[in-house]
């Protein structure tokens, strides 16, 4: 399959007045048309800035891309001038957020919103972009979408405002859709209902998926491949299935091991992971998970561990990993 | 358009029907607070009269204070005064000789022409400065900007006014030094026909700054942080995601959402650009309510005191009503239950 989006060691620093912080730290990734790579970790590690660097939205200051490629099927955005971002930005890239209710503008209506994107990446009239906004509602599921096309944003549910935001998201058949925590701030029969919708879309059009969540459940749900960060790197790759059944680096094995796994026995406590991800601009100069790492040897505090490959399709970056 | 549309003009109607009902007892407070105030004053304008007209007879001074009704208790005369307003009497003014409604209709429209421009004025630069300054925040020109509105803010209007008398009228002589008309012109009123609007226009010119520019530097600050703060907002980075122009962002999702601060503001100084033109109007013998009013409470007229107050509470509930409605329009998430 072609690569739709191919990310090769993007790196965001932060420049603040407490220093210059490494919030992502040579990341690679690649996306397939069609497939779907969840983009795990806990909060801070850096899996928001990661999609906001691969659109170049960063707030600038303080965020800065230093150094990196970013390949949409084929073609690099980071030297691009910002005017050929625009042509980009919701045309060939599509984005949804964490927060529905927020992310749409509290003083314009559903259509109007609709048919900004429309207008501003095809030559669509008003009448014309207006239908097809109506025809977007309805296929993303949005109940008496007639209706809702002249409503403003605080009349609706969080689920129908990020029914919107998908909608606007994919109006242009984007070959990259980058959903950030899309359902986070949702009810859980609302994150069943957007996961489905989300499926179900890609299945028809083929795009590519960038799903980022801290959520595995969601993960085990709806991704093809994982990538685990923590602390602004890229710590571990795999197919779902694979990462599920043996996660390699023990930060991995410690998220999994802190979901809970509906049926299992109530005695048994979730595992939790000890400690906090350490702030960006103090990182220890070894692996940067070593403070909280059950398996920590002396190595691990001196040398930050590289990514090896132990087997095909699948990357970690541990020297407890290596060893076993 | 549809439902939407229409349950807006519906709400917007039920907000009007309840401020003018909130209307009533407010302006019967401000005719009782008024009324009782300036009689707890010391003095009449009936002393005034007759000591100019050098009238002493006892006879014609018992006369005269029968036909102001000035010989009833002072809370029967506030019921009579308030039963006159009901239809639209305002009570006479010896001075000028005419019914006090007659005399305030007459200075009215040079001060809410004199009210509007200033507003104008303020909002269009305030607006336009404060998103100057958002857009190039910490450079020369938000500087620029903020230190002119640093200025103006500090700058008392009334020697800002003389200031610019003396600069622009007396050194340069680019403007008039006061007045609405030019004496002995052709023009000086609509009836001048377009000579005439464009002589009121060029007398209008410094009032209007002179009153404007503290307005327009509150303006500027609230629109260059409020802009700073909407910049921030969630759906400005979608409507970034979307493909849109710094531009478009800044004027159709940044500049909208901004605007409401600035209208919330306007609306509560709507009576202080009221009581500011009547500094602005005696510096500039702007013809006014403002000169009427300063006028007559050198003179204890009273009656036409009153009256202005009257009236210019009911200019301010009037102007508070139109950016309520404003305010409505521009924020759709204002509902009324």
């Amino acid at each position: 399959m072609a690569l739709a989006l191919e990310v090769k060691g993007l790196s965001t620093t932060l420049f603040t007045r407490r220093g210059e912080m490494k919030a992502v730290d040579g990341l690679s990734l690649s996306v397939a048309a069609g497939e779907t790579v969840a983009l795990v970790g806990e909060s801070g590690c850096g899996k928001s800035l990661s999609a906001l660097s691969i659109m170049r939205l960063l707030p600038d200051p303080p965020a800065r891309i230093v150094g990196g490629e970013v390949r949409l099927n084929g073609r690099d955005l980071m030297p691009m001038p910002e005017e050929a971002l625009l042509d980009i930005r919701g045309k060939e890239i599509g984005m949804i957020f964490q927060d529905p209710m927020s992310s749409l503008n509290p003083v314009a209506t559903v259509a109007t919103q609709i048919v900004e994107v429309l207008r501003s990446h095809t030559d669509m009239g008003r009448a014309a972009a207006r239908a097809r906004a109506l025809e977007l509602l309805e296929l993303v599921g949005m109940p008496d979408a007639p209706r809702r096309l002249d409503e403003y944003p605080h009349r609706l549910s969080g689920g129908m405002c990020q029914r919107v935001m998908i909608a606007m998201a994919i109006a242009c058949n984007p070959s990259v859709l980058i959903a950030d925590e899309p359902t986070t701030a949702l009810d859980v029969t609302v994150q069943a209902q957007v996961l489905a919708l989300l499926k179900k879309l890609q299945a028809d059009s083929g795009m590519a998926m960038i799903f980022i969540t801290h959520d595995l459940g969601v993960v085990a749900e709806t991704a093809d491949r994982v990538v685990v960060m923590y602390a602004g790197r890229k710590v571990e790759e795999a197919g779902v299935d694979a990462l599920f059944e043996t996660p390699l680096h023990p930060y991995t094995a410690g998220l999994i091991g802190a979901t809970p796994i509906p049926g299992a026995e109530r005695a048994a406590r979730l595992a939790d992971i000890p400690g906090m991800v350490p702030a960006l601009n103090a990182l220890p100069p070894g692996c940067a998970f070593a403070d909280r790492c059950p398996k920590v040897m002396d190595r691990c505090r001196q040398e930050i561990p590289l990514l090896t490959q132990p087997a095909l399709g699948r990357l970690v970056a541990c020297f407890a990993a290596e060893t076993a | 358009m549809t439902g939407a549309g229409s349950s807006r003009r519906m709400a917007a109607l039920k907000l009007l029907r309840r401020r003018l009902i909130q209307a009533v007892p407010l302006m019967l407070g401000v005719v009782v607070i008024n009324f009782v105030l300036i009689h707890l004053a010391p003095g009449s304008f009936l002393e005034l009269m007759t000591a100019e007209n050098q009238v002493s007879d006892p006879a014609t001074i018992a006369l005269l204070r029968k036909t102001y009704g000035l010989e009833d208790p002072t809370w029967l005369q506030l019921l009579k005064y308030i039963w006159a307003l009901l239809h639209f009497d305002f009570g006479f003014s010896y001075r000028q000789n005419m019914p006090v409604i007659d005399a305030i209709l007459l200075n009215l429209p040079a001060t809410i022409l004199l009210m509007v421009s200033s507003i104008a004025l303020a909002l269009a630069v305030g607006v336009a400065a404060g998103v100057v300054a958002s857009m190039k925040v910490r450079t020369f020109w938000d500087t620029i900007v903020s230190v002119a509105a640093m200025f103006f803010f500090a700058a008392p209007s009334f020697w800002l006014g003389i200031m610019m008398i003396v600069l622009f009228a007396v050194k340069l002589g680019w403007l008039p030094v006061g007045g609405m008309a030019t004496i002995g012109g052709t023009g000086g009123s609509i009836a001048g026909g377009a000579g005439g609007i464009l002589d009121i226009l060029h007398h209008l010119i410094l009032p209007t700054l002179a009153l404007g520019l503290f307005y327009a530097a509150i303006y500027t600050r609230v629109m260059r942080s409020s802009m700073l703060e909407v910049a921030q907002l969630d759906f400005v980075r979608t409507a970034r995601a979307k493909g849109l122009s710094r531009n478009q962002v800044t004027v159709h999702h940044v500049l909208r959402n901004a605007l409401l601060p600035v209208v919330t503001i306007l609306g509560v100084q709507m009576g202080t650009v009221l009581a500011g033109s009547v500094v602005i109007e005696s510096v500039f013998s702007w013809p006014g309510v403002g000169s009427l009013l300063f006028d007559s409470v050198s003179s204890r007229n009273y009656p036409v005191v009153l009256g202005i107050m009257v009236l210019g509470s009911l200019v301010v509930i009037t102007a508070n009503i139109a950016v309520d409605l404003v305010y409505m329009w521009l924020d759709p998430r204002i509902e009324i239950r």
